[in-house]
């Protein structure tokens, strides 16, 4: 008896279960969103003159909606698993966990309810009104309790650096989410902010970017650091890297922001500041890129067979490029030429869909078995389809994004000699009008993907249990 | 002290930090450590094999 006691404890799956299926869920409906808009950009009319339905309504929708209902419920199921499966002890409290789920679940319903109907405060990522604000910070205590006490009674004498990871970007988004949400209320759904001029700006961008770096890097980073490892079968390629990789990363992307505020109000020096800790940047991002993607040295065929690893490790690719793209583009010059055009959106989206979105993927292909009761997904060769269609469509609406963005600068820069501008506005449009239709096609390659992985998952899900993946007498062997 | 001078020590602070992190990390005194905790990914799978082994055996 005493060895069966050494079995696994009892770990609360059932939260990591209702944020995985909600993963999927939210995915399909905000790049089905996503897709809506790319269309209304190249044929107008499909706003159907709807108020709620207008490019300007939908497009927070959408980030939200990608962002923190798609990456959000990601997260909080792979941080839920990861810190007990490496603290080896269940979850704190189980009460505050299905508190994070439903409160998690009413946030983005009430932004799926506010930003159609106009109710917005306005803010890049941060757009809810106060009173969501408030339910946000609160769910976002409770997760940040949940998570932290998981680790104070862990039975490992080591903590793991993917919660190092995970546990940085829960502090980050609460010190920023309540940082950039300060605000001065009018009504129940209206406010504004506390922060004024080039401060508020100031603040935004710090949220905004911090968002970027600690949300969408260190928490998916978290991911990475137990994923990959897993998948693959072997420990990280440098422990000691991981280390280093923690320190210099989350010291470094605070200072960021202003790279987005180039040629603004904003003080000359704090620009080139921002510019300067964006460059610099680049050495910690590469460097975790370099320790995922080695991890799988010695082990390299396994990406032959495994479509799950595929994802993973091609996820860390385009980390890997959008971390060296993200760097360039915040030296003042070159920002000239990118700001305000398609290339930010194709950057955005090499590393929301390319990284974020692929690694997300492949974690929930990896934890629906488990937490189902499955040895295997239901198909390996759907998930060898949807791996196509998200590649393919990532680098379709990549490429197209940096064509017509460099077209927009050049265009929009291109002045006559008599000092008048070559090209009005709509010309450009004109011109970007093709491109826009390639991105449509690559937002409609993936949010294919992503309904045939919700159709493998349902499968897997509803099946027997151990109906599919290898025979145990075979892995033993 | 002005900004500058703070913003200068506060330089030097992080930049010492650092290459404390780096050593500490990368001494071998603490290889050990660290190679046990990077196979913390595996270490409860382990226990999970023993109890379906015990289990078959009795």
């Amino acid at each position: 008896m005493s060895e069966i006691s050494q079995a696994q404890p009892d770990y609360n799956y059932k939260v990591v279960r209702q944020f995985t299926v909600m993963t999927i869920i939210w995915g399909i409906i905000g790049m089905t969103v996503g897709v809506l808009l790319a269309a209304q950009l190249f044929a107008p009319a499909l706003n159907f003159d709807l108020p709620w339905l207008t490019y300007s309504r939908l497009r927070p929708l959408h980030t939200n909606a990608v962002i923190f209902a798609f990456g959000g419920c990601a997260l909080f199921a792979t941080s839920y698993y990861i810190v007990q499966r490496t603290c080896q002890v269940r979850l704190f409290s189980d009460k505050l966990a299905a508190f994070t789920f439903w409160g998690w679940q009413v946030v983005i319903l009430s932004a799926v309810v506010t930003l159609p109907l106009g109710i917005t405060g306005g803010k890049e990522y941060a757009e809810l009104e106060w009173p969501i604000d408030i339910l946000i910070a609160l769910v976002w205590v409770a997760y940040i309790i949940n998570f932290f006490g998981t680790m104070v009674i862990r039975k490992t004498s080591h903590i793991y650096v993917a919660n190092w990871f995970l546990g940085a970007f829960m502090l980050t988004v609460a010190v920023l989410h309540i940082g950039n949400s300060m605000a001065i209320p009018l009504s129940f759904t209206k406010s504004y902010s506390l922060y004024a001029g080039a401060v508020d700006a100031m603040m935004q961008w710090w949220y905004g970017h911090n968002a970027v770096g600690f949300f969408l890097t260190a928490g998916f980073l978290g991911m990475m650091y137990y994923f990959v490892p897993k998948q693959a079968g072997r420990p990280v390629y440098s422990y000691r890297l991981s280390i280093v990789h923690f320190w210099a990363l989350i010291s470094l992307y605070i200072w960021a922001g202003p790279h987005h505020l180039h040629y603004t109000a904003l003080p000359d020096w704090t620009q080139s500041l921002g510019m300067v800790m964006s460059l610099i940047l680049f050495v910690p991002s590469w460097g975790g890129m370099i320790n995922g993607i080695m991890t799988l040295s010695g082990a390299w065929h396994k990406l032959r067979t495994d479509p799950v690893l595929r994802f993973l490790i091609v996820s860390l690719s385009f980390y890997g490029m959008s971390t060296f793209e993200g760097p360039m583009m915040s030296i003042k010059t070159v920002n000239a030429l990118s700001h305000y055009t398609d290339w930010t959106v194709g950057h955005v989206h090499s590393g929301a869909l390319g990284w974020v979105a692929m690694v997300s993927i492949g974690s929930v292909y990896h934890l629906i078995p488990v937490l189902f009761g499955q040895r295997g997904m239901y198909s390996t060769s759907l998930i060898n389809v949807h791996f196509w269609l998200t590649t393919i469509g990532v680098v379709l609406y990549i490429v197209a994004m940096w064509i017509s963005g460099v077209l927009q600068g050049l265009m929009w820069r291109a002045v006559n000699p008599d000092g008048t501008l070559t090209y009005s506005f709509v010309e450009s449009l004109e011109a970007s009008k093709p491109f826009y239709i390639v991105r449509f096609i690559g937002g409609v390659f993936i949010v294919v993907g992503m309904l045939i992985m919700a159709y493998n998952a349902y499968k897997t899900i509803r099946a027997p249990k151990e109906s599919f993946g290898p025979e145990p007498e075979a892995q033993a062997a | 002290m002005d900004q500058g001078v703070i913003g200068s020590i506060f330089t030097v602070i992080v930049f010492v930090a650092f290459i404390g992190i780096v050593f500490w990390a990368f001494s071998s005194r603490n290889k050990a450590k660290f190679d046990e905790a990077a196979n913390l990914v595996f270490a409860d799978e382990e226990d999970k094999k023993n109890a379906k082994d015990n289990k078959q055996e009795s």
